[in-house]
């Protein structure tokens, strides 16, 4: 079987923050009621995670669960076990009215780390950036530059960025830039 | 610059996150509807200064529909509120009665 390559493929780049390419990752788009106790199941058995709340994000053990939207979720989980997770929400939820499908090419998926990440996602999208605004845990679906992106915080302050493949190399380029050394701002101290 | 929350996600951000989607509460006539209904539905659109609805899309956040009042003058958005109502709730009425009192649009006031 083939290799699976990312768009970036390995791409890295050091200034002010760490931008690098998260490598092949298992993306699974569940949509369905989040509320029901059937999907929370589901989910606890696919990827031994919680719901998330509104506009959070849960960070397993090489899996994590996303707060899409009211009635979307991201999971995420080894690229090698898509087709296992998949079967098992499948399973899982048979009868109800869901849809799990397998987006793990579809998306581009950056981590943004290092001192600066905070200012280098704050030169590019239309959110509050500032540690007491945006916290560990916190997901958000949101503008950067000219195309959509999504992006998490973990407790270690490092940002997990999504963004669609067609635009990845765009999205490096993007923080690549406002993460050239001596751009630093400074404004989150 | 409008800012809007969106009342799906509950995001507040600024306009360039949403796409604004033309005006709000519009009745498409069913099937077998008049060729004057339909010209209505099509042409007869409100073009006020002061108090508008209109739809609106989080386009680059949940992507789901919400409607919004706003002035079209001073840019204040008196409050956003679910697609899935043919009308504006009491509640958006009566913040925009606050500023505006008197206001009118088309059959709300």
């Amino acid at each position: 079987m083939a290799e699976p390559v990312t768009a970036l493929n390995g791409a890295r780049f050091e200034g002010i923050a760490t931008i690098e390419d998260a490598g092949p990752t298992g993306m699974i788009t569940l949509r369905g009621d989040l509320a029901s106790k059937e999907v929370k199941a589901a989910v606890k058995k696919a990827v031994g995670l919680d719901i998330p709340g509104q506009r959070a994000a849960l960070g397993g053990k090489e899996t994590a669960a996303l707060w899409m939207s009211p009635d979307e979720l991201l999971l995420m989980c080894p690229y090698d076990k898509v087709a296992e997770t998949i079967a098992t929400l499948d399973a899982a939820l048979e009868g109800q009215h869901f849809l799990a499908v397998n987006v793990s090419d579809a998306r581009s998926f950056l981590r943004i780390s290092g001192g600066g990440a905070r200012e280098v996602l704050a030169k590019l999208c239309p959110v509050d950036l500032s540690p007491d605004a945006f916290a560990p845990g916190m997901f958000r679906r949101t503008r950067m530059a000219q195309v959509p992106a999504a992006f998490w915080l973990d407790e270690g302050g490092t940002f997990h960025l999504v963004c669609f493949r067609s635009v990845g190399e765009y999205a490096f380029n993007l923080l690549k830039t406002a993460a050239l050394s001596g751009g630093e701002v400074g404004v989150y101290g | 610059m409008l800012i809007l929350t969106c009342p799906c996600c509950g995001v507040t951000a600024e306009e360039t996150e949403f796409h604004q989607g033309g005006e709000a509460h519009l009745t498409r006539h069913g099937p077998g509807a008049s060729e004057e209904e339909f010209h209505t539905y099509l042409f007869a659109k409100e073009n006020p200064k002061g108090v508008h609805f209109e739809r609106w899309r989080h386009n680059n956040g949940c992507g789901k529909w919400f409607h919004a009042a706003r002035d079209t003058v001073t840019l204040e958005v008196y409050g956003t509120y679910s697609a899935q109502t043919l009308e504006p709730p009491q509640v958006i009425r009566d913040a925009i009665t606050a500023k505006r009192p008197g206001w009118r649009w088309r059959e709300f006031a």
